[in-house]
């Protein structure tokens, strides 16, 4: 296999592509959104359990999809559990800034985590992956912000 | 004509024929291209790529209306075009021929004037559980303008839609029959001679979306009595921007316009204007005028080469691309009925249809991956999507194995 497709399908991805954590409901879900990639027929449920803080005590996802868009949602899950709001939301930024060939600009606190979330910066070469990357991280803001439905076309 | 007419009759020479296809020359991502996606869109031989320049370079100005040579050259390509598309459905009247942008735009003709003129609210309008989007939606915008009624046939387990699955939905109410010849997913082809005999039994008429079917078997509108027939010239190895409407005479001098403009109009008055007779009357503003004749060309090129011809070595492919992707485990063919053209749609356990592609995509081989248009369809079968690899007339055996090496490497990448 060539190189540049081992640097899209890192390990990390195959395997939380096969395995992906946190793929289950959150019962006593206080925010959740639908996320929706039409071209590709993606599509997964959101799960977040926020607490008066305003961190996240648990987040986790539903859905089937490619492996890019399945084990995004999965390292996403594991990198915001026990964030702010604001540090989710800076994340999603940092990260889209990855996946899209941007300058990814983050804070020290949020280093280890953009370290780990780094294997999918080979999703920037081929521009149709980029939304099967992101799609996870979209309907996070959504849910955020209580918005029921999102789509990345 | 790139392929003299004896030596065509010989054997099918598939070596011979890919090298009027300059595209499948270039390597792509360092390798040969094997281009298994021409039921999204085909190649082009060089006869088409040179009748498309040719018209810009020596014959190229603005048809139907000017009195100088170079226009009086460009008309009779165009018009001369029109006799080529004729012939190649057997149609019998060459104004029966409209010239659109493509077979979507064709189908939303009929649904904007035969629709909108004959079609009262609480008829019904049959199609298929296998169509494209293309006739879906023109048929769901006129059911919101209009209040018709839209019966779907469903799909059988193998990918047939039985003739009874539609002559179950027949009713006095039902106007139109619009079903496609071959499925773009599942390649099944349906009896669409069977299919119209019973629609006219039942007082309907009948469109048939041909985009996937005039590359691959013959057609005659009138042995076949259809009503309406659609296609695209780039399905059929011709340029991008042309699409076929053919229409029985009765039926399109029966319907009102779909555009207005030049060429359409045989007297503007700001109080009154009067229409232009069949076929200007569908054909509002600057048409393609170097397209078209690409699209002649086009239909020679197959034509010499001869679609049954052509039919049997897809056929053979087909055959050999099934059984050695059968074989393949955790692989699923879906749409699996013998009457099918050389489309083959499937799924694997392991990888998702856009990491099949990609991975496909990394060794050369160009298959589609995605809903095709037909999202009702990949409900039917639970599927999200397929990957979906389809042969046209240059492909070849080692076409075929590299797809199936590939389907092994997206294997090693995913499997457990």
């Amino acid at each position: 296999m060539s190189d540049d497709l081992r640097d899209l399908y890192q390990e990390v991805i195959l395997d939380h592509g096969r395995h992906p954590r946190n793929r289950r409901m959150i019962e006593d879900a206080n925010h959740h959104a639908r996320g929706e990639n039409p071209l590709c027929g993606d599509k997964l449920i959101v799960f977040l359990k926020i607490n008066a803080d305003g961190v996240i005590e648990d987040v986790s996802f539903e859905g089937q999809g490619c492996a890019i868009s399945t084990a995004s949602a999965s390292l996403m899950t594991e990198v915001i559990v026990g964030k702010s709001e604001k540090q989710a939301e800076e994340l999603f930024a940092s990260f889209h800034a990855l996946a899209t060939g941007g300058e990814v600009e983050s804070s020290e606190e949020l280093e280890d985590e953009m370290d780990r979330l780094h294997v999918l910066a080979g999703v920037r070469d081929y521009p149709v992956r980029v939304k099967c990357a992101t799609l996870a991280w979209h309907t996070l803001v959504a849910a955020l912000k209580d918005e029921q439905k999102v789509t990345t076309e | 004509m790139i392929i003299a007419k004896a030596e065509a009759r010989g054997a099918y020479d598939v070596e011979r024929i890919r090298a009027d296809f300059p595209i499948l020359g270039r390597p792509v991502r360092g390798r040969p291209l094997i281009y298994l996606d021409s039921t999204a869109s085909a190649q082009k031989p060089q006869s088409v790529i040179d009748a498309e320049s040719e018209i810009y370079a020596t014959e190229y100005a603005n048809i139907h209306r000017g009195l100088y040579y170079l226009s009086e050259r460009a008309t009779e390509r165009y018009e001369a075009s029109r006799r080529t598309v004729q012939r190649f459905l057997n149609a019998r009247h060459a104004h029966e021929v409209i010239f659109t942008r493509n077979t979507t735009e064709s189908i939303n003709l009929v649904a904007a004037t035969y629709g909108r003129r004959f079609l009262q609210p609480g008829d019904e309008i049959v199609i298929t559980g296998l169509e494209h989007h293309s006739n879906i939606v023109p048929w769901q915008l006129l059911r919101e303008e209009r209040g018709i009624v839209i019966k779907v046939a469903p799909v059988a387990d193998d990918g047939d839609v039985p003739l009874e699955a539609i002559t179950g939905l027949l009713t006095p109410r039902t106007k139109l029959v619009s079903v496609a010849h071959i499925s773009n997913v599942l390649g099944t082809i349906l009896p669409v001679a069977e299919i119209i005999r019973a629609a006219h039994a039942a007082g309907a008429k009948v469109l048939i979306d041909g985009a996937q079917a005039v590359m691959h078997l013959p057609v005659d509108v009138q042995a076949l009595d259809a009503d309406f027939y659609a296609f695209s010239a780039h399905k059929l190895y011709g340029p991008t921007g042309v699409g076929v409407l053919y229409g029985k005479e009765d039926l399109l001098n029966a319907m009102p316009p779909y555009q207005g403009g030049g060429d359409m109009i045989r007297t503007v008055t700001f109080e009154k204007s009067t229409w232009a007779p069949l076929p200007q009357k569908f054909e509002a503003g600057t048409p393609a005028i170097a397209q078209v004749p690409a699209l002649a060309a086009a239909i020679d090129y197959v034509t010499a080469l001869g679609l049954d011809r052509i039919a049997s070595h897809e056929n053979n492919l087909l055959a050999y691309a099934s059984e050695r992707l059968a074989a393949v485990p955790g692989l699923r063919i879906i749409g699996t009925t013998p009457h099918k053209a050389a489309v083959i749609s499937f799924a694997l356990d392991c990888a998702h249809p856009h990491d099949i592609a990609q991975v496909l995509d990394n060794a050369g081989v160009a298959v589609r991956a995605g809903h095709h248009c037909a999202q009702p369809l990949m409900e039917r079968f639970g599927v999200p999507a397929t990957a979906r690899a389809s042969f046209g007339l240059y492909n070849n055996r080692a076409d075929v194995d590299a797809l199936v090496a590939a389907v092994t490497k997206v294997q090693e990448l995913f499997g457990q």
